[in-house]
């Protein structure tokens, strides 16, 4: 009974040993030849092209409904004409939690899933092995193009992201509130700072790594047929979502508020 | 001479023992098919035999070279001595065909573009294959993907060819077409075929010797002949397809 307590736990931390042993041996490949290029720019177009529609709309929808409450707020709790103070909330909070967040999360949605559906459709049909019949590297074929175009890619989108969801809060506030545009702009460039946008960079790095490994390894896992292909990609996208929100939280607490 | 040696060769998966002490000598030049149930580990044999699989226990020889213990560069060397045509071909989806038949070119040889396009026009007309280069592997039938699993098995000249299941999923034409391309290759290429199937047609056509594979072990091994006139009642069995007998296992 005691022994069989501790399978899931062992199970559990077996895996991720091997989930971390992938991430290095992942990180290990972008610098290791023959580098897969076709492969590494289907990827780029794949995570980072392709996702421009999705992001560039929760980014709009985003900015506009942070922009909507911070104009509430300041209307409600510091009085009428205080509005134009809210500028500066707007882009640190944007740039800093909320759109690494959204994009984090979208590209999970989007690509972690497919890295996994397609992966592990590629071990159930005995791709897997074939690659390794002819003495190619599953790793360095599947693995590492697609964590070097997330770890790019992600921080591309997310600054992207980060413009366009600016844009919409300011868009909120002075086109249809009618605040102060000078004023807004102002107190935006006075306390807004460049580390405001490294910090969610540097979360969307993290974010990238994680949907990239969590996607492959969900792939090169993949048991059972079409069902197990099916369990895969909504385990990707589930776990992934969870370890970004929960590094979410850690990353905020452990970057400095200023540089 | 022997081309391949399995010396006591065990594997399991999780609580199940699938290898239980396979012990086989494939000579160079022959074509040997392992017959056995489904389910019964001939793949996982397979598997082995090319290094993609680490056994628990046991060794095997290629050319008298110790292979479970390698990894890295000696093994990738040692895999550019095989082919491998996998049940269901495993063509790379996103690949076209000229592409799949080049991929082993382009990773492991110098040779010009020039010179890997004509090597997989050779190899695709040696399967009956002609102008489906630029196919997607989707646009290909059952019998064509077979076709081109073996084009790009053949492509960087193996020493030995493995079949996984070659005539499973394909029509009686198909099949026969499969198992005459099998005897061509042996004639044209000289290689060393390990075949792996329950078709007892495919079987007695191409085999030069026969071994069954039934409970984690090679219980017999034989030239056709031979194998028809076993005493093995399991033997006997399997080659006659009887539901009745010592094998119970469904």
């Amino acid at each position: 009974m005691e022994k069989q307590t501790w399978i899931p736990l062992n199970n559990f931390f077996y895996e991720l040993g091997q989930v971390f042993e992938l991430t290095i041996q992942g990180i290990k490949g972008i610098f290791q030849k023959p580098f897969e290029k076709r492969n590494f720019l289907q990827q780029l177009e794949e995570v980072g092209v392709n996702s421009l529609p999705v992001v560039s709309l929760t980014a709009a929808f985003g900015g506009l409904v942070f922009g909507l409450q911070t104009y509430l707020a300041f209307h409600r709790y510091i009085g009428p004409g205080s509005e134009s103070q809210g500028g500066p909330i707007i882009a640190v909070g944007l740039c800093r939690e909320l759109i690494p967040i959204l994009v984090g999360l979208m590209v999970a949605g989007r690509i972690g899933s497919a890295m996994a559906a397609e992966i592990g459709t590629m071990r159930i049909t005995e791709q897997i092995d074939a690659l390794l019949s002819l003495g190619a590297s599953p790793i360095r074929y599947l693995v590492v193009p697609r964590i070097l175009a997330s770890l790019i890619m992600v921080p591309c989108l997310t600054l992207y992201g980060d413009i366009i969801a600016i844009f919409g809060g300011f868009a909120y506030n002075v086109f249809l509130m009618k605040v102060n545009q000078t004023l807004y702009v102002q107190n935006t460039l006075k306390y807004f700072e460049m580390w405001d946008i490294s910090v969610g960079l540097i979360k969307a790095v993290v974010f990238g790594l994680v949907i990239a490994v969590v996607g492959c390894w969900q792939g090169m896992t993949t048991e059972g047929g079409a069902e197990g292909v099916g369990r895969a990609t909504t385990k990707s996208v589930v776990v992934a979502s969870i370890v970004i929100l929960i590094l979410n939280f850690f990353l905020s607490k452990l970057l400095p508020s200023t540089l | 001479m022997s081309k391949i040696r399995i010396v006591d060769l065990y594997k399991s998966f999780e609580q199940k023992q699938v290898l239980k002490g396979v012990n086989l000598e494939i000579m160079a030049g022959e074509i040997m098919v392992i017959i056995g149930q489904s389910g019964s580990g001939k793949s996982v044999l397979l598997k082995h035999i090319i290094g993609i699989m680490k056994p628990d226990q046991g060794q095997i020889f290629i050319d008298e070279e110790e292979i479970t213990s390698l990894s890295g560069e000696a093994l990738t060397k040692i895999s550019r001595k095989f082919g491998m045509l996998f049940q269901g071909a495993a063509l790379f989806d996103s690949l076209t065909v000229a592409e799949n038949v080049a991929f082993g070119l382009r990773r492991h040889t110098d040779l010009s573009e020039e010179e890997i396009q004509q090597v997989v026009r050779t190899s695709l007309e040696r399967v009956g294959l002609r102008g489906v280069e630029n196919l997607l592997p989707y646009e290909l039938s059952g019998g064509m993907k077979k076709r081109v699993g073996l084009a790009r098995a053949i492509a960087y000249n193996p020493e030995i060819i493995l079949y996984d299941e070659p005539t499973t999923g394909l029509d009686p034409i198909r099949a026969d077409a499969i198992n005459d391309l099998i005897l061509q290759l042996k004639e044209q290429l000289h290689v060393t075929s390990v075949v792996i199937t329950h078709d007892m047609n495919t079987t007695y056509k191409v085999a030069d010797r026969i071994g069954m594979l039934y409970d984690g072990r090679i219980i017999e091994t034989g030239t056709p002949e031979e194998i028809k006139n076993s005493r093995n009642p399991v033997v006997q069995q399997f080659i006659h397809g009887r539901a009745a007998g010592p094998i119970v296992e469904w």
